[in-house]
């Protein structure tokens, strides 16, 4: 095969940079592999490494720093078939280090090549995440109060289920990078190199002094036996053929009459746990079959299983344009927390406005008549009231008829939680304790 | 007559299927994480892909290789997220990548109120990315916009290779309602114009009068070039100020002069009114109310709701005016889309109605701002 280096564009990298080095190997790596251009996508970041994809006859994907994993992942979930191989110098890998832990994680068919030459180069030469605590850099002394990161053992730890590191000066580097990029996962190669330009100005290191350092760390040449698992493309693919389509949104055909004629607007006022917003939306559902126009507008805190929790309910024949109430026609007062956080509603309720009062709920001092409803005598749990109070309001006529909201729950639920639900709203609707 | 109940994050998704997205990727943050579960849900069974990002970084980052690799893409988040997308905002802006970003706006700053709405992030959106170039902003009313906007989203990003917005509100995107899903107007979707694929490739190339480059995916026959550096029509880095000049002009120009094609608006106008509601988002919902309240008391104003913020839609907002003394602009926040309307409208009173405390602007406190000057 032909060399995929663009002869247009050759390597403009500092003599004697260990990047060249691996510019020709990786070249020497495709051709051993007898890959076209169009099979090969390079994808870089920022830094010397970041030039590598104008090296190449190949497509290329050149972005921010750190962020060239983001990408690649991307390219490779939609284009499973092309070899994605991404640069990275030692700074992408610490600015990208969220990244980096996730490639190793999630394991996708990726070739990561980290160009390691233990100090940013073309910004000065300041401290990364590799630089030795004694190096003399642009970052003065800052770079001796860091440790540097071992991103080898990292990566296993993380779960990279191939990690190799290497000089940039070794003989066999192209059939080591063909062997990361015919594994078949996540490939992880820490390539450590020189920077002339400005990691040795102040910082004697050669190809030997590399060796022996290397040599002095646990090896790590290639798969990683603990880790070896399933591609995350070919496994997410497999997982993802057996999931059920979506069916389209329930079309509710009306086929009752509303006990009311004109727009009604329902709060429920409750508390987390309670289930208030599955209520708002079966109260909403129930006016669909009666051809109503309907929203329902939420209000809870971030907090899950506590707080407040409240539902606003329009039912109108008419458009509906603002979502909040101001005047409500009915309140359900389910919990004090609901209530407490919307005490000032209370004092513009109208006479004919009903409160349907659930025992133990205090309600501050209105016109509105108050329906009381005790359903811890009827033995309805907690979790659902709010659904009981719908079968209150079902019974008494208002906003909705039990026929409504039994068609309600057959749309919204199916077997046993349909069963459970048409068994409350009976047991509430008769007042039998169950 | 049948209605279904649906809320806007998932009219959203639906809207995204609809338009041909199958590729999400996105990171849990409320009060948008229902995109993502819906995407989740609806995706797969078609042979889509649906991702969680480590971070909003890496969300938006899938989304731009994948939209290089051909598909139509789309993420989904709120302000805290929206800034960690920028940097790579910039890069789909700067290098014309295709990708629909929807913010359901929550009450900020900062990590703000998670549950409670706002339309905080306006101004943010246009221009929360370095280099300052336009981007288009679309902002649905009701879950039904949520729907179409969507889909005028992906054409339009696809046809002006560029990042569009739903600027959408925790309190359109977790409001459920009802629509009526046949009578929903849909537009035709477009793709992305293709580049020829026996020949070699300028990835920014276009012809004379040719405003957006044509497309071919990574991973075709053709080599592509993608950079998010300063980059001549090669794709490669250039130092060439004017082409560079050129390009600029270009990025900026491709989406200015196409406004008037996609100014989406609804404007309600009555004769010899004096004054003129601007609103958008959810708080055009309240002004519609004061509208028809307005019309009912014998004291009407006129109404126009914007569904395209940015760029803005001058044309549009000066015909509304025109015979208008008094402009009253209702926004979700302290006063930011206001400013776009005393420029176009030096000559007229412009009154701010707004609010940025979680709450709903409310009919009430939009007929106070209407009554008293």
């Amino acid at each position: 095969m032909n060399s995929l280096l663009n002869a247009a564009r050759p390597p403009v990298l500092c003599p004697g940079c260990t990047h060249e080095r691996i510019t020709h190997s990786l070249d020497q790596a495709f051709q051993n592999m007898g890959l076209a251009g169009h099979q090969i996508v390079i994808v870089s970041d920022i830094g010397c490494s970041g030039l590598f994809d104008t090296f190449f006859h190949t497509h290329a994907m050149h972005g921010l720093h750190g962020r060239a994993l983001t990408y690649a992942a991307g390219l490779k979930m939609a284009r499973p078939e092309i070899n994605v191989i991404v640069t990275m110098g030692d700074g992408g890998q610490g600015i990208g280090g969220a990244h980096l832990l996730a490639a190793c994680r999630r394991n996708l068919d990726l070739t990561l090549l980290i160009l390691n030459n233990f100090n940013f180069g073309m910004t000065g030469g300041q401290f990364s995440a590799t630089t030795p605590p004694e190096a003399q850099l642009g970052s003065g002394f800052l770079s001796a109060l860091e440790r540097p990161l071992d991103i080898c053992k990292v990566a296993r730890c993380a779960g990279a289920p191939y990690v190799r590191r290497c000089s940039g000066f070794q003989k066999n580097l192209a059939e080591q990078i063909q062997d990361a990029i015919e594994y078949e996962g996540f490939a992880l190669m820490d390539i450590w190199g020189i920077c002339p330009g400005r990691y040795t100005k102040k910082n004697r290191l050669t190809p030997k002094m590399i060796d022996d350092a290397l040599a002095k760390l646990p090896t790590m040449d290639g798969v990683v036996s603990e880790n070896v698992r399933p591609e995350y493309g070919q496994h997410y693919r497999q997982l993802a053929a057996a999931q059920k389509k979506v069916s389209a949104p329930a079309v509710i055909e009306p086929q009752f009459t509303a006990p009311q004629t004109g727009r009604q607007e329902v709060i429920l006022l409750g508390s987390a746990g309670q289930r208030v917003i599955t209520a708002g939306e079966l109260l909403c559902i129930a006016g669909l079959t009666a051809g109503m126009k309907t929203t329902q507008k939420n209000e809870y805190n971030i907090t899950v299983l506590r707080g407040p929790s409240i539902s606003e309910l329009i039912l109108s024949p008419q458009e509906i344009n603002y979502t909040g109430i101001e005047t409500p026609n009915v309140v359900v007062a389910l919990d004090q927390e609901g209530v407490d956080r919307r005490r000032g509603l209370f004092e513009r309720m109208t006479p004919k406005a009903l409160i349907i009062q659930i025992s133990g709920v205090n309600v501050p001092t209105s016109k509105a008549r108050i329906h009381h409803v005790d359903l811890r005598a009827l033995g309805v749990k907690r979790p659902d009231w709010a659904l009981a109070s719908l079968a209150v309001l079902a019974k008494l006529q208002q906003i909705i008829t039990p026929q409504m909201l039994e068609a309600a729950l057959k749309i919204r639920f199916k077997s046993n939680a349909l069963d459970a639900s048409l068994k409350l709203v009976k047991q509430v609707t008769t007042g039998k304790a169950a | 007559m049948a209605y279904s109940l649906l809320e806007g994050n998932e009219a959203i998704a639906r809207g995204a299927v609809a338009a041909g997205c199958r590729f999400f990727a996105g990171y849990p943050i409320t009060p948008a994480t229902t995109i993502y579960h819906n995407m989740l849900n609806l995706l797969p069974p078609l042979g889509g892909i649906c991702l969680q990002g480590e971070d909003e970084i890496a969300s938006i980052g899938f989304c731009l290789g994948a939209s290089m690799a051909g598909m139509k893409v789309m993420t989904a988040t709120s302000g805290p997220g929206i800034s960690l997308y920028s940097e790579n905002l910039s890069f789909a802006i700067g290098s014309e990548i295709p990708i629909v970003i929807v913010d359901v706006q929550r009450l900020g700053p900062s990590t703000g109120s998670a549950t409670r709405g706002a339309d905080g992030d306006i101004n943010f959106l246009r221009w929360g990315s370095s280099g300052g170039l336009p981007v288009i902003v679309l902002a649905p009313v009701d879950v039904q916009d949520c729907f179409t906007l969507t889909l005028q989203a992906f054409n339009l990003a696809e046809e002006f290779r560029c990042p569009v917005f739903l600027a959408s509100n925790k309190e359109i995107g977790m409001t459920r309602e009802s629509i009526d899903l046949q009578k929903v107007a849909t537009p035709g979707i477009v793709e992305r114009s293709a580049a020829p694929s026996n020949q070699p490739l300028l990835p920014f190339g276009v012809d004379p009068g040719q405003q957006v480059p044509n497309f071919l995916p990574i991973g075709n026959k053709v080599l592509v070039r993608q950079t998010s550096s300063t980059h001549g029509a090669d794709g490669y880095i250039t130092t060439d100020s004017a082409a560079i000049a050129r390009n600029q002009e270009r990025l900026e120009n491709k989406l200015l002069s196409a406004i008037n094609r996609f100014s989406f608006h609804e404007h309600y106008s009555i004769k010899h009114t004096d004054t003129l509601l601007i609103a958008y988002g959810v708080s055009a919902r309240a002004a519609k109310a004061v509208f028809k309240a307005q019309k009912r008391r014998g004291k009407p104003i006129s109404l126009l709701v914007l569904k395209t913020l940015w760029p803005v839609p001058e044309n549009v907002i000066q015909q509304a005016a025109r015979d208008a003394r008094r402009i009253v602009v209702v926004e979700m926040n302290l006063g930011q889309y206001i400013r776009e309307i005393k420029r176009i409208l030096p000559q007229k009173q412009v009154d701010f109605c707004g609010q940025m405390d979680g709450r709903l602007i409310t009919p009430a406190r939009i007929t106070e701002a209407v009554d008293h000057e």
